[in-house]
């Protein structure tokens, strides 16, 4: 393994071990609460639509929109600095700050600038009052995670912490204690400060109205009981109206932390009004200074940049990393850059602090999907994920490419990691694999080729790897042939033979093809190749799109035919349905995403029409355990496996995870396999659970299958097996 | 006003584990006073034939305001559908009587309960635009899971109660 990589592997293995439990049970508690908030919600996906509307149109009219802002705060006696980088937004603060004491609420844009460190260098006494805050103050550690800044650290952690520094005269030991503790002593600070510093999650351009999204009622008093308030946000938290806000205080806290709505949402139109606290108590508030300290910091930049735009829609609710399977398992001390942490971090990072921030994290986004319909304002977080890791494929100098040369017919440039120019060509490898099989099979069993393959490429020694037939799916039915006549045939479709099923898992798609003609289906196996998902994963855009546009040529015929096209892999269904858009011209992806469906789905779907479920094995009460696969279930099919298999007179059971963490390449890294493992063991340990533990066990992505083949010792089978009578 | 969204606030209110008061002007005074636990701090309330006993300190120290175990004020509007109430501070303290102590009760007119989100925006805006400086849409306690659990009451109160004002 190359010393970067074991790095990395050891700094997760660390994370895994300390902060890797309570990473888990504060974001499965968040990721649960969400899914049960928004579902309270009627309109959900209007209030996300009209949230997202919201955004496109004021980041498209952002300049416009500072200066409407600009004028309304100066109207309401405030002042507005527009600061191009962190630096002349410090300079600023520290100038208006002139070393009086400070206390602060929970901002990201201020942990951006590093404002704490600018004005304590200053002299000034800067005092974070949000709890979570001021524990990694104490601490001296910094946020990993976006709205619950000390996710990592558990009660007991944070009492140890506090006892050791505080010395209180009784032990603190209870949440109830520890928070009067902070409450008390911050409460002091609170009373001292001169200058209160906010964020803001929105900021209305018609009025200068700040919305603050909070619960501990610390930001109000932070602004309450000081004279001079200074907000520091980002420019993309413009909206043109206070009547926008209402989507997004309906969606947020439901997004992020699960809650309705949080205890506060504060609409202040600085300078308020309220008393403050003087030298001999409570005074007029009437004198209020007020800044509002609007950053640039590289978001203009990232307007004009077609692929980070989006990027700046986000309202930093977390519901990206709190749906992560990644992320619930190693946090965002792993999973995040310099500031920012979650899947939307590698747009923001990018963006604030530059490519190589990004870069330290951006492969732990698997592109699992999960993140895309949690997404309040409906950014495609893994397409950002792709497009930066395309970038820092591009920027790379590469040493080893010999070592892949000849493997790799792609159309990236020399620099690409060759691990990832590897997984991302992973369809060349299987078509060698399968001609020099069983040898290829042989030789990846060896010591001397796995100790190799995990030094060169870092594929990690303990996977198993693939098993290569000999003969591919395609050649069988060439060689065997449809068994269904056109005039006895209820439907023509074209199965698509995926890199997996057409080299590795054959069995799956021979019983895809007699499952389909046991319902009178006349099938065809076309030689379409990859989808693209494997280079795309490995953000190899451009060799994706030329996979993408030779899929579509060999299935054309199909589409052209009225026939419908028929997947087994969900991974390369999803490509068909969401990436294509963005790889093929707009007539082909809406072709071929209106003619796909997952094969479950399919077999569904004829059954509703007619078919007869006498054609299918009675499943006669068996116990099966069902995981279902991430980007399936972001395309919400799940279901119909689920009813198909209980129409067929199984006993189904689901497994409640966001992903298997195999996620494809991701696994058999050798920088992520612990990472990997980790997640993929929370399902193993649904699926032995009582109730489970004697399932007969089924999922519907090969990547789930290999997963699930190394942590169970139940050999787990694609759905479709189960009604082969084969 | 119909009774429908005065029911939905009461229910919304009793799933935060906050308690619905209801009474009219002329009980406002009976109906306090079992509320209050002393010291008691409060803002000047601005419905007709109701105003606070002298018990009430409006023009606390910081000292009284940081001892109070009740803050009264009045609150601008409800929101149905989710329990909130709607502090509007302002010269007169009603922010910091809402904040600081124990248990804050607030006080709305029925007529005042706006059925959902959307009607509150309407009326946020409008009141942003006529001048108003500061709207809190509160709803429940103050609460944090910053130190490994659940806790209600972190810098702001730990107990709300909503007193509503009927045929105001």
């Amino acid at each position: 393994m190359s010393a970067d990589r074991r790095r990395k592997a050891e700094r997760i293995r660390h994370l895994l071990d300390t902060e890797g439990d309570a990473v888990h049970e504060n974001t499965q508690v968040f990721n649960e609460g969400r899914y049960e908030s928004t579902g309270d919600l009627d309109d959900y996906e209007e209030l996300k639509a009209e949230a997202r509307t919201i955004k496109e149109d004021a980041i498209e009219r952002l300049p416009e929109l500072i200066d409407d802002v600009t004028a309304a705060v100066e109207a309401n006696g405030g002042t507005v600095y527009l600061a191009d980088d962190a630096e002349d937004a410090n300079r600023y603060v520290r100038k208006v700050v002139d070393g009086r004491s400070v206390v602060k609420s929970k901002s990201m844009t201020s942990e951006e600038i590093d404002v704490n460190e600018s004005l304590e260098g200053s002299g000034a006494e800067v005092w974070e009052t949000d709890l979570a805050e001021f524990v990694l103050q104490v601490a001296d550690e910094a946020p990993s995670h976006i709205v619950a800044p000390a996710i990592h650290k558990s009660r007991e952690e944070i009492a140890t912490l506090f006892n050791e520094v505080f010395e209180p005269e009784e032990p603190l030991e209870t949440a109830e204690e520890l928070t009067r503790f902070a409450r008390e002593y911050l409460g002091e600070k609170i009373l001292d400060a001169e200058v209160g510093m906010t964020g803001a999650n929105f900021v209305t351009a018609d009025s200068g109205t700040l919305a603050l999204v909070t619960s501990e009622g610390n930001a109000r008093k932070c602004v309450q009981a000081t004279d001079t308030h200074v907000a520091v946000a980002g420019v993309e938290k413009l909206v043109p109206t206070v009547e926008d806000l209402q989507p997004f205080v309906e969606l947020i806290g439901r997004s992020g932390t699960g809650q309705d709505i949080t205890s506060y949402v504060s609409l202040l139109t600085p300078p308020v009004d309220s008393p403050t606290f003087g030298d001999d108590g409570l005074e007029p508030g009437d004198d209020r200074e007020f800044h509002l300290v609007l950053i640039d910091n590289g978001r203009m930049a990232m307007r004009e940049d077609d692929q980070l735009r989006e990027t700046l829609y986000c309202i930093r609710c977390s519901a990206c990393a709190n749906s992560c399977a990644n992320f619930q398992h190693v946090g965002g001390h792993a999973f995040g850059g310099e500031t920012y942490s979650g899947g939307i971090a590698t747009g923001w990072e990018a963006g604030v602090h530059g490519q190589e921030s990004a870069a330290e994290f951006n492969d732990l986004c698997t592109g699992c999907s999960r993140c895309v319909n949690q997404c309040p304002v409906n950014i495609d977080i893994p397409w950002i994920n792709t497009v930066v890791r395309d970038r820092i494929n591009r920027g790379n100098d590469g040493d080893l490419d010999f070592l892949v040369e000849g493997l790799t017919p792609d159309d990236e440039p020399g620099g690409i990691d060759p691990q990832k120019r590897l997984f991302g060509n992973f369809d060349t490898l299987a078509k060698l694999g399968s001609t020099f099989a069983p040898v290829s099979n042989w030789v990846g069993r060896t010591d001397t080729a796995r100790a190799l393959l995990e030094r060169t490429l870092g594929v990690d020694s303990r996977r198993d790897l693939p098993e290569f037939e000999r003969e591919s799916l395609v050649a069988w039915f060439e060689r065997r042939g449809p068994r269904v006549s056109r005039e006895a045939a209820s439907r023509e479709v074209a199965l698509y033979p995926d890199a997996y099923t057409n080299y590795v898992r054959t069995e799956r798609g021979k019983a895809a093809v007699r499952v389909l003609e046991a319902l009178d289906v006349r099938v065809d196996v076309p030689a379409a190749g990859e989808s693209g998902r494997a280079p795309l994963s490995q953000g190899m855009v451009a060799t994706a799109r030329s996979n993408a546009e030779s899929v579509f040529d060999a299935l054309a015929p199909t589409l052209a035919a009225d026939h419908d096209v028929v997947v087994i892999e969900p991974s390369d269904l999803a490509m068909f349905h969401r990436e294509y858009e963005r790889l093929l011209p707009e007539d082909d992806y809406t072709a071929l995403r209106d003619r796909s469906y997952e094969l479950m789905e399919y077999v569904y779907g004829l059954l509703e029409n007619g078919a007869g479920v006498d054609a299918l094995p009675d499943g006669d009460g068996e116990r099966v355990a069902y995981h279902s696969h991430c980007q399936q279930r972001t395309l919400d099919l799940e279901p119909y496996t689920v009813a198909v298999l209980e129409d067929c007179g199984f006993d189904v059971a689901t497994s409640e995870v966001e992903c298997c963490g195999m996620a494809g390449s991701f696994g058999y890294k050798s920088e992520y396999y612990d990472l990997s493992v980790d997640v993929g063991e929370t399902l193993a340990e649904q699926f032995e659970a009582d109730g489970n533990a004697d399932r007969t066990v089924v999922a519907s992505g090969t990547s789930c299958l290999e997963q699930l083949d190394a942590l169970l010792t139940r050999r787990p089978a694609h759905p479709v097996r189960l009604l082969d009578r084969e | 006003m119909s009774a429908e969204p005065i029911a939905t606030f009461e229910s919304s209110l009793d799933d935060l584990g906050v308690d619905l008061v209801r009474t009219t002007a002329d009980e406002f005074a009976s109906t306090l006073e079992p509320l209050l636990d002393a010291p008691a701090v409060g803002a000047p309330l601005p419905f007709e034939g109701v105003s606070l006993p002298e018990t009430v300190e409006t023009d606390p120290t910081v000292a009284e305001l940081d001892a109070a175990a009740t803050g009264v004020t009045a609150a601008g509007y409800g929101i149905a559908d989710y329990g909130s109430v709607v502090v509007q501070g302002g010269a007169e303290g009603a922010e910091p009587v809402s904040l600081y102590a124990d248990e804050h009760v607030a006080v709305v007119a029925a007529s005042d309960v706006l059925p959902d989100m959307d009607a509150a925006f309407d009326r946020l805006a409008a009141d942003v635009r006529s001048g108003t400086r500061q709207s809190i849409v509160a709803t429940g306690p103050s609460a944090t899971a910053d130190m490994g659990a659940l806790v209600q009451g972190a810098h702001g109160p730990m107990d709300v109660t909503v007193v509503l004002l009927e045929g105001a």
